[in-house]
């Protein structure tokens, strides 16, 4: 592991490592708690696999009543947890601690309920993204984020990290689409939050639960809406001379008022990695090429497409091509989703960074990243979700070479540092989770950050919820909590008042 | 006599806060006091009027945000947007008058604080899903500023979606961030005339069901149905249930076309073009059919399917009725201020019916007390609410009373 420190694993923990696997062994069937450590070698990173660290234990409950038990025990004897789905994460999320239990949402694997009348679908949190829509493609609806992990990352995942994907511009991410959720909290504690209705009472917990890393509690059913798939859709391929060109048409289709289901940006490193890998039938000659999909009626859809391709020839697009049926679409689309298996093809490694930008500082963002990667030696490429800013830059290393994964990680924070200053986040759709962790006094000062842990105390006070992910300095709550007020201050003498 | 403060900047609001938090004086945060009716008559001694704090900061169509300060008016955000084809697609109610308050003159932050939306809200999503950023000033006095000036962002906590229908008990916002969205070039509406509360729901579940991207989906009884200004929708002497259609021109006349064959069993339908559309969906936004009277007003939220059954219980109680939003998964129901003005009635039909939430929006004139404004919540979700109040504002300083688990 490089520069990244987490809390100092407590030896007393794990000096009970026996009695604790005892312990979770009466709660579970034998088979179900994983203690050797070639077994827990699986668990041992999520999909940010720069950093490891074995688990002390991996429990993998099959019903809520089990989840309860097992945080019931961890909250009364100090025992850390980090929850996992499929460990898909991009931002170490799902990292275990040395002293901490892991504990997998994979048995959790059912869809619970599906009622088209209501436009729902209840699952289970090990449920894959994209088995949700198989439960009810067959009726012509589906769940609409699609985030390209969707084969295998899992709903609880997805509500952890409010996943996106490509079509989240027109349909939103998952706290878009989320309506319920049963969530156990650290001390053991069933909630059930939402359901079928719209909005929750009280304040909007659905809302903070999603995106919150796996610090708050653990998810054990999650209900999402779901949408009618849309009669057609249609891609087209516009290539440009340059990626400012490229950006600009991108502003002008939306500010001609089309909100596109997918619209998605390569550059030129990326447009030839993925033809090379995918043979999708990219130009080859353009600096960067645009990926425009309609969706909705056909009548729609086929008058939209001339109006992005009008707006692509204001702009100064090279090159356009509309897809003439399905076949075509997919192909389209197969060498986008194939960036990242292409640079890895290119590369020995590579480090995805997530950062989203105010889509007019494109240009600036490109040309300092050509600059960089000048700079550390280490190639970059380039996918973005270009309707929403959210830049997806890859940068390619090897982790073999010594120095070579710390030259990455100081060009992606170098990267998302510049996507703060041109008044863009750190992170779009990957969570903050380890990765980040360190750069969020970037974009928030200490008092947000605080008011933020006492959310989180709002939980889960002992701070033995996913631990070391997220913030970058642990508060104690009691300290969070105290009021340091100055008494006897006068108030603002200039105030108008009646 | 309460004493109104007008701060005029941010700091202004810091500095007032913070006295505040020190001395444990209760405020009461307000912007221009449109929906000020809304939960108990606050008691607090000092006002903090936000309705100076006014004024667009920026504006972007091609990044689809825009940021104001929390006391500009949505009057004046959406004659900004007008006039470059965008809009608030959550679609704010002016339910000023619902309250015998003047209209137009709701604040954007007012709206983002009670997360209030229109007929749109199930297709485009809530206020809270518009909210982006925020800068805010804590019950402990202290500022903090969550989300982002971006539409895709996951970088830490999203305290936006609680802020949103917080009704300003956890922090006063003073500038916040938004996201817009092209609007539609046109709206058509498809009116089902004759159905029954139970048929019209079938068929908002039918078009909600099919590919026609329905928008707007209500059901109105005849007596409701009578008071719009629609003629169309007055005159029919009947029940109307109404399903709007937006989008380009062609794609929404193919769309009309569709789903009033779709809908042939239903009964006679009939076709609204862009202006009586306009009109129709801005009374069923407002909730103007209740407008002008005095009953208690309650506002309910509920699985759309379950629609229908609150609607009997309702139906059942002496001198009320109600209207359906959202496919049926929004009940706006005015009762008669006797006895609990029907709050045990329909709270126990939503607890039967597996979940959902009723808020009483309009107050009788003697409120009798014990009638919970905000839905009462399970004893483990209260107790949260209330550790989240206290990460706030843990002195309870802000807005006493309106803490939506009642508590």
């Amino acid at each position: 592991m490089s520069g990244l420190h987490m809390p100092e694993p407590d030896s007393n923990v794990i000096a009970r490592r026996a009695g604790i696997i005892a312990a979770l062994q009466d709660i579970l069937p034998a088979a179900n708690v994983i203690s050797s450590e070639d077994s827990l070698r699986v668990y041992e990173s999520d999909g940010l696999t720069a950093y490891k660290q074995l688990p002390m234990i991996v429990a993998l409950p099959e019903t809520t009543e089990q989840v309860a038990q097992i945080l019931k025990y961890c909250h009364k004897h100090g025992i850390k947890v980090v929850p996992r789905g499929a460990g898909t994460g991009l931002s170490g999320g799902a990292l275990p601690l040395a002293d901490a239990i892991t504990v997998g949402l994979s048995k959790f694997n059912r869809i619970l309920d599906i009622d088209l009348d209501n436009r729902t679908v209840t699952a289970q949190p090990g449920v894959t993204n994209l088995a949700i829509t198989h439960a009810v493609e067959h009726a012509g609806f589906y769940y609409a984020p699609d985030p390209s992990s969707q084969i295998a990352c899992t709903i609880g995942g997805n509500v952890a990290e409010n996943s996106g994907g490509v079509h989240c511009l027109k349909y939103g991410v998952t706290t878009n689409n989320l309506l319920g959720l049963e969530l156990v909290t650290m001390d053991g504690e069933i909630l059930r939050i939402g359901g079928k209705h719209l909005d929750c009472a009280g304040y909007d917990l659905l809302g903070l639960l999603t995106g919150s890393e796996g610090l708050l509690g653990v998810i054990t059913e999650v209900t999402v809406r779901i949408l009618k798939k849309p009669d057609t859709a249609r891609a087209v391929l516009l290539g440009f001379e340059s990626n400012e060109a490229a950006g600009d048409c991108v502003g002008r289709i939306i500010a001609s008022g089309i909100i596109p289901g997918g619209m998605e940006m390569m550059d030129k490193p990326a447009i030839h990695a993925a033809e090379d890998f995918a043979k999708a039938g990219y130009p080859l000659d353009v600096e960067a090429l645009l990926i425009v999909e309609l969706d909705g009626p056909a009548v729609e859809v086929d008058e939209l497409i001339e109006r992005v391709k009008g707006v692509a020839k204001d702009t100064g697009a090279i090159y356009d091509r509309t897809s003439e049926n399905e076949t075509e679409r997919l192909k389209f689309w197969a060498g986008r989703k194939s960036a990242f298996p292409a640079i890895g093809r290119l590369s020995p490694d590579y480090y995805c960074m997530d950062g989203t930008i105010p889509r007019k500082a494109l240009p600036k963002i490109l040309s300092r990243m050509r600059e960089l990667s000048e700079h550390y030696g280490l190639g970059v490429a380039n996918v973005f979700h270009a309707g929403d800013g959210n830049l997806h830059p890859l940068i390619m290393y090897d982790a073999n070479k010594p120095g070579e994964l710390e030259k990455a990680e100081d060009f992606g924070a170098d990267i998302l540092k510049m996507c703060v200053e041109v008044g863009g986040v750190l992170t779009g759709e990957h969570g903050v989770g380890v990765e980040k962790r360190d750069l969020m006094p970037e974009m928030f000062t200490e008092d947000d950050l605080k008011q933020q842990q006492r959310v989180k105390c709002a939980f889960d006070p002992g701070s033995l919820l996913n631990p070391g992910k997220v913030f970058p300095t642990l508060h104690r709550c009691a300290e969070l909590g105290r009021l340091h007020i100055h008494r006897g201050e006068v108030r603002f003498p200039e105030l108008p008042r009646f | 006599m309460p004493e109104v403060i007008f701060p005029e900047s941010a700091e202004h609001v810091h500095e007032f806060v913070a006295w505040a938090a020190a001395e444990d004086k209760p405020l009461t945060v307000a912007g221009r006091g449109s929906k000020g009716s809304i939960g108990p008559r606050p008691t607090a001694q000092h006002v903090l009027d936000l309705s100076k704090l006014s004024g667009i900061t920026a504006y972007e169509p091609e990044e689809l945000i825009l940021q104001a300060k929390a006391g500009t008016t949505i009057a004046d955000i959406e004659s900004a947007l007008a006039a470059k084809e965008q809009m608030l697609a959550f679609e704010p109610p002016d339910l000023g008058p619902l309250f015998g308050n003047a209209p137009q003159r709701g604040t954007i932050g007012g709206t983002l604080a009670c997360n209030h939306s229109g007929p749109r809200r199930f297709k485009a999503g809530a206020a809270r899903d518009h909210f982006l950023g925020a800068r805010a000033f804590s019950g402990r006095g202290e500022e903090f500023k969550t989300g982002g000036r971006v539409v895709k962002n996951v970088t830490g906590y999203d305290l936006c979606k609680v802020l949103a229908g917080s009704y300003g008990t956890l922090a006063v916002m003073t500038d916040v961030t938004v996201k817009v969205l092209p609007a539609a070039e046109k709206t058509r509406t498809v009116l089902v005339i004759g159905l029954d509360d139970e048929g019209g729901q079938r068929a908002m579940t039918r078009a909600l069901t099919g590919a026609f991207e329905v928008s707007g989906a209500t059901h109105l009884p005849a007596a409701l149905a009578a008071k719009s200004k629609v003629s169309y929708v007055s005159e029919a002497g009947n029940s109307i249930t109404a399903l709007r259609i937006e989008g380009p021109e062609k794609s929404v006349a193919a769309r009309c076309a569709a789903l009033r064959k779709d809908l042939l069993s239903f009964g006679e339908t009939e076709e609204l073009h862009s202006a009586n559309s306009r009109c129709l969906w801005q009374e069923i936004r407002d909730v103007q059919f209740f407008v002008g009277e005095t009953r208690p007003v309650w506002r309910i939220s509920i699985a759309p399917q379950s629609g229908h059954s609150v609607g009997t219980v309702i139906g059942a109680l002496d001198d009320a009725e109600c209207f359906y939003d959202w496919g049926g998964g929004l009940i706006w129901a005015m009762t008669s201020p006797d006895d609990d003005c029907g709050a045990s009635a329909i709270r126990n039909s939503i607890t039967r019916l597996g979940g959902g939430h009723a808020t009483l929006m309009r107050l009788p004139q003697d409120m009798p007390s014990a009638i919970p404004v905000f839905h009462p919540l399970d004893p483990a979700i209260a107790a949260l609410n209330q550790r989240i109040k206290w990460a706030f504002d843990p002195k309870g300083i802000l807005n006493p009373g309106l803490f939506p688990s009642g508590a």
